[in-house]
């Protein structure tokens, strides 16, 4: 009897211990996946002063669309935690979006060699915020789930787990997962200026 | 929501792979090394005793060229393509290359391969290396060119599925054992069919009187006669199309963007001209068959069987399908 028993105690040690090594190996997946976010999201906001300064010259009559873009850069700067930076940086990728669409409108942006390198530095920081998003939020499901299944859910809290947080877009934002803004050379038809004040994609905070 | 791909499962069938590949490699050096101990130097006999002294050593060679293989292999293909690393502060088409890259090993969780380019207008692009630490991706100087943002977006993704597969190792082992026999193979059954030189080598080696190098040239030559056509046959399932298919799936689950790549397939596939340094040794590793062989074009069992590359409509529809567009 004491035999069943002993073996019973070590079974469910053993399970336990696979168990809680998965669910480490998978939260420190998950921090590593939020670090690799946090650096794409700086190389954002160091490189956004750069390109408003360099198109500045040429778009002086959309002073409204840059100043949009500088303080939804400084909100988020200033934002902390996963849903609020998410929100913040939803704002961002909007804001920028626009000044892109209205420099389709000036050609001699796309003769400048400077900003061209710029706009590419942006596209592929865009990118890669887009697609750490995607990877962090795969892993976020995957830790998540494995918490919630039986038996796991049944000692996931006791371990000290919690269920992570998706990085979330904002609703507007959610459905362009990825940002081209290298200029097209000539083929594509410039988006006609909307009037400031009247842009349909205001954002909503916390939406 | 695409079709997931198992990546695990991937992995543990491309360690079998590996495995088989290897014994294989060392069982046909061994069969070869009998030979010569049996017929021409007649240093083993079955029965009579003798140490079978060339097979011993024939072991020995094909054991450090596996483990050759294993580590150096991406190495030699890399030279064999003359692949040049890339300059990540180079022209703009250089360091879009260099930034997509670094996007698709963000999306897929893997350290970023080395980057290498190939001076060559054909439109291609291969992987290679033993596993996701020690890979590089080479693309051509014409695929930089003729491609897009989106497209080479979604060449790179695939080839980083590869990577993450870890059919990189097989297929990079499969060109740097394997390659070598079948490019032997190849000229063996062409100096045979051409006659003179062999039959020659053979009169001028009994002249000389002994066995010697001709005696082993003649010998290699039959016994790779016979063994060459299941060796190319265990490539042909080493490096079957279901690779390709499997690659393109995975990709699109990193850009989650299936109709960037069908549009870099298509137009790949509408340039002809061959990659001039690929050869059937390495023409598996590509993306699209850089030897532009008939074969890719057909279906059915024999196609399925040697050739290395799926129909180029037949991918493309299945990624516009993933799309929901087909």
């Amino acid at each position: 009897m004491s035999w069943i028993l002993l073996a019973l105690v070590i079974l469910v040690a053993g399970y336990l211990s696979v168990t809680f090594n998965a669910l480490v190996r998978l939260k420190q997946i998950v921090a590593n996946a939020w670090k690799q976010i946090d650096v794409q999201l700086q190389r954002r906001h160091d490189l956004i002063p750069n390109l408003v300064e360099a198109v500045r010259g040429y778009m002086q009559y959309e002073q409204d669309t840059l100043q949009r873009v500088i303080e939804a850069r400084a909100k988020a700067v200033a934002a902390t935690g996963v849903g609020a930076k998410a929100a913040a940086e939803g704002e961002l990728t909007q804001a920028l979006g626009r000044l892109f669409a209205l420099a389709e409108n000036y050609p001699q942006l796309r003769a400048n060699d400077n900003v061209l390198q710029l706009q590419e530095q942006l596209t592929t920081t865009e990118n890669q915020i887009g697609f750490s998003r995607q990877f962090y939020n795969d892993m976020v499901m995957r830790f998540n789930t494995k918490q919630q299944v039986f038996p796991t859910n049944l000692f996931a809290r006791m371990l000290g787990f919690h269920p992570a947080e998706y990085f979330e877009a904002p609703v507007a934002a959610r459905e362009v997962p990825k940002v081209d803004l290298t200029l097209r050379r000539g083929s594509a038809t410039p988006a006609p200026p909307v009037p400031p004040g009247q842009a349909e994609d205001a954002p909503r905070p916390g939406s | 929501m695409t079709e997931r791909v198992d990546f695990y499962a991937r992995q543990a069938a491309n360690r079998r792979w590996t495995w088989t590949l290897v014994l294989t490699f060392l069982v046909l050096a061994a069969l070869v090394g009998l030979a010569a101990d049996l017929f021409v130097f007649g240093s083993y006999r079955p029965g009579a005793g003798g140490f079978p002294i060339v097979s011993a050593l024939a072991v020995a060679v094909a054991s450090l060229q596996s483990v050759n293989a294993y580590f150096y292999g991406d190495r030699s293909i890399l030279r064999a393509l003359k692949a040049k690393p890339l300059n990540p502060m180079g022209d703009r088409e250089e360091r879009e290359l260099f930034n997509i890259v670094t996007e698709m090993s963000i999306a897929s969780g893997l350290t970023p391969p080395k980057v290498y380019v190939i001076d060559d207008p054909a439109p291609n692009a291969f992987a290679t290396g033993r596993d996701p630490e020690h890979a590089s991706i080479g693309v051509t100087r014409g695929l930089l060119e003729v491609l897009d943002r989106e497209q080479t977006q979604g060449v790179i993704a695939h080839e980083m599925a590869h990577i993450k597969n870890y059919d990189i190792r097989t297929m990079t082992l499969v060109a740097a054992l394997f390659g070598v026999v079948v490019l032997l193979a190849d000229w063996s059954l062409r100096s045979l069919r051409y006659g003179g030189r062999v039959a020659g080598a053979r009169r001028a080696g009994k002249r000389g009187g002994g066995g010697g190098a001709a005696g082993i040239l003649l010998l290699l030559t039959i016994l790779l006669m016979i063994v060459a056509p299941l060796l190319s046959r265990l490539v042909a399932m080493a490096v079957s199309r279901q690779r390709e298919y499997l690659a393109d799936a995975g990709g699109t689950e990193f850009t989650r963007n299936p109709l960037g790549l069908a549009r870099a397939l298509e137009e790949i596939a509408s340039h002809h001209s061959p990659l001039k340094r690929a050869t059937r040794g390495t023409a598996h590793l590509f993306i699209h068959d850089p030897l532009e062989r008939k074969l890719d074009n057909r279906e059915g069992f024999w196609a399925d069987l040697f050739s290395t590359h799926p129909p180029i409509e037949k991918r493309v529809q299945r990624l516009r399908q993933m799309a929901y567009v087909g």
